[in-house]
């Protein structure tokens, strides 16, 4: 018994590993990605269905977990055993870090030839190159300084959006007196970052942005402005629910799609919620830019980083960064997964309303120089610094350190991470 | 020369028994041969490449360029790291101490001779089977003001009730001692049990002759005949608190703010997260001399014991 079944095993085992081998002399590519949730899964497909037609395998390598840090750990693995993969799904600072250590393909012929230096914003080309050369292929562009309204409780509180901070409060103090919870917040150290980083903005404007977070002047990250913009965070604080510890994201934004709450401060990856729960923008809910930050847009965008694969996978790798870059991709995918396209001569027809203000504000703030990288999600600071500010920001939210000893801690945490 | 002649007849029995012997000798050692080698690669080997590691520049990768004390240096100037080694103050020394305490009490109780002890006992031991995962996501709901005992209180009527350690920073690291007590002291009460089995009842009866009460034969007596089993439980229960990750980020993933933190799930994110592998693999060296703070001591009474 044991014997056969043995035998069978082995057998079994050949074929997989002959079949493998079949598909290994067929052009591919090998895709880590932590794109796991079904609207996720849904959107890459279309990527993966678009390359199969033009005779591309796709080798999927999902490694869900962390918001990317298990991905992260497995690519190391892979980089270090010289054996990495044709694409990762990177963000932010993280590119930058790879391309160091000098693993990363040039996409330079591809870019030249279809353009991407004029339709690609700036801002983001910072990070979609190294050293001058195009190292990735971006695939959307997210934006976090928006605020996800219960159309229903705004209608009761008068249905007027918040345009500034003050007004934001004194929503948020109806909303109580509604008997809701007024912001639905989840009490992890990313979540509490994005909410800080639209205060900033809010409080401060891009200017003082670009000098506290971009520039990391330690006068403007111990200053007044930035005293205000904790004093607020402290203000926003007395809204939450006592539950907000740990708690998902897409938790809290249940709350509000469920009418238990009335806001959420969050990155327009919510959409994604709101869309699945039937719910329609402008009906259901309102989505409008984080009181005070209208014109501006902190954005993070998910890249596809290409790795040195080899002249023999090079074929394959450029005919994936081309289809990523297609418009038709880029419209779909990006419907899909509640982000707006990474190139700006998309037309928005096929967007909802949040989409198409998404695209426009995109748009507007590349033009005028408001496009700023997000803190929170990797596109401000490197890893270590970002996480440094993290910890101070949240550690000030829930209470462990004062607003005095916030700014105080916060130029010294930048200065000990750098 | 012919003296010598039986000669060859000897060796050739003797080299068939030592073929034998040799399979017998060397059968343990060649099966054992494999596990030790990957031992010696895996454990032994990778803790002199993180101690190595520790003393370069590595920040996202490991870079073999040497970068002293630098990594040590950054690690004590670290208020996190302080944060996680009060936190592990904390919660070894009332995580020991209560699995200890409750684990002897369970476990004198338990020998009363007592009904359904058979049922009682899995029933306190059971918890061990279950993973650190598993324990700390229950205890998330259980403590959760929101869904657990809070709101089951309010429900109730009860509603002035207030538990929520596990979402107030103060409070926070004390719901982990809870839940791993929870976890580890029917184990506790296991090895006490045992140890209690195995006292001569020909002592107890000897001082109950003498006249002596049962608090005195528990203190007096018992209690330092099972010096052994507390040192067994000291030092399986203080590995665990020192190595304790998946039950913290279960429970509270740190949070809130920082509160939770411990020297595991610092040198995790230290490593993997915030790209500073140097610091990381530096914690992860300061861990191993905790740990082998306690197991070296204790080794050395062993195996002084032994050749006494």
């Amino acid at each position: 018994m044991k014997i056969r079944m043995i035998s069978k095993l082995a057998a079994g085992v050949a074929m997989v590993a002959m079949v493998a081998g079949a598909a290994k002399a067929a052009e591919q590519v090998e895709v880590l990605h932590w794109w796991t949730s079904g609207g996720e899964a849904a959107a890459l497909n279309v990527l993966k269905e678009n390359l199969q037609k033009e005779g591309v395998g796709w080798k999927d390598m999902p490694v869900a977990g962390g918001a990317g840090s298990a991905a992260m750990t497995a690519l190391r693995a892979r980089v270090t055993a010289g054996d990495p993969p044709t694409a990762v799904q990177l963000l932010g600072f993280d590119l930058r870090d790879w391309s160091e250590m000098g693993v990363a393909a040039n996409l330079d012929d591809l870019a030249k030839k279809e353009g991407w230096d004029k339709v690609i914003p700036p801002a983001l080309q910072a990070f979609s190159k190294y050293d001058g050369h195009w190292i990735a292929a971006p695939v959307n562009i997210h934006s976090t300084n928006w605020l996800w309204l219960n159309k229903a409780a705004l209608d009761k509180a008068g249905g007027k959006a918040p345009t500034n901070i003050d007004e934001l409060f004194t929503l948020l103090d109806n909303f109580k007196s509604q008997g809701i919870i007024p912001l639905a917040h989840g009490g992890v150290p990313w979540q509490d970052g994005t909410m800080w980083e639209s205060v900033v903005l809010s409080v401060g404007g891009p200017d003082f942005y670009k000098k506290a977070v971009l520039d990391l002047d330690p006068a403007a990250l111990s200053g007044d402005t930035m005293k205000k913009v904790f004093d607020d965070m402290s203000k926003l604080r007395s809204y939450f629910d006592p539950n907000f510890s740990g708690r998902e994201w897409n938790l809290s934004t249940a709350l509000v799609i469920e009418g238990k709450a009335g806001a959420q401060e969050m990155g327009d990856w919510s959409k994604g919620e709101w869309l699945r729960a039937k719910k329609e923008p402008g009906k259901d809910f309102v989505c409008i830019r984080f009181p005070g930050t209208q014109g501006s847009v902190l954005f993070n965008a998910d890249q596809f980083m290409m790795f040195d694969v080899g002249e023999k996978q090079k074929d394959a790798q450029m005919k994936m960064a081309s289809a990523v870059e297609n418009p038709g991709f880029q419209i779909a995918f990006n419907t899909v997964k509640g982000s707006v396209p990474a190139r700006t001569d998309i037309s928005d027809e096929k967007f909802d309303d949040c989409g198409k203000k998404g695209m426009k504000d995109l748009n507007e703030a590349s033009a005028k120089g408001t496009l700023l990288g997000s803190l929170a999600h990797g596109y401000a600071q490197p890893a270590a610094i970002k996480e440094a500010m993290l910890d101070v920001i949240t550690q000030h939210l829930n209470g462990q350190l004062t607003t005095d000893a916030a700014l105080k801690r916060l130029p010294e945490a930048v200065a000990a991470a750098k | 020369m012919t003296t010598i002649e039986p000669m060859p007849v000897v060796t050739a029995r003797r080299q068939r028994r030592s073929f034998a012997d040799g399979i017998r000798d060397g059968l343990p050692k060649l099966v054992l041969a494999p596990s030790f080698a990957i031992i010696l690669v895996f454990v032994y080997g990778f803790i002199l490449w993180t101690v190595y590691l520790s003393f370069t520049t590595s920040k996202m990768m490991p870079i073999y360029k040497w970068g002293g004390f630098d990594a040590y240096y950054r690690l004590w100037s670290q208020p996190n790291w302080y944060v996680a080694m009060e936190n592990l103050a904390i919660f070894g020394v009332l995580y020991i101490g209560i699995c200890i305490a409750l684990g002897l009490g369970i476990a004198i109780l338990m020998d009363q001779r007592i009904r359904a002890e058979g049922i009682l006992r899995p029933i306190f031991l059971y918890p061990m089977a279950l993973s650190f995962v598993v324990t700390g996501t229950a205890w998330k709901w259980f403590l959760n003001p929101g869904l657990g005992l809070e709101n089951t209180m309010h429900n109730l009527g009860w509603t002035s009730f207030k538990f929520d350690w596990l979402v107030n920073p103060k409070m926070a690291i004390y719901t982990i001692v809870i839940a791993g007590v929870w976890q580890a002291s029917g184990f506790v009460m296991a090895m006490f049990l045992a140890g209690l089995r195995g006292i001569d009842g020909e002592i107890i009866k000897a001082a109950q002759i003498d006249g002596a009460s049962t608090v005195a034969i528990y203190r007096r007596i018992i209690i330092p005949l099972l010096r052994p089993i507390f040192l067994s439980a000291f030092i399986v229960l203080a590995h665990m608190a020192i190595k304790s990750y998946d039950l913290v980020i279960a429970l509270t993933g740190g949070g809130p703010g920082n509160a939770t933190e411990l020297p595991s799930t610092f040198m995790y994110s230290y490593t993997f997260n915030r790209n500073q592998m140097n610091v990381g693999s530096a914690s992860a060296v300061m861990m191993l001399m905790g740990i082998s703070a306690i197991i070296i001591p204790y080794l050395y009474s062993e195996l002084r014991e032994k050749n006494r």
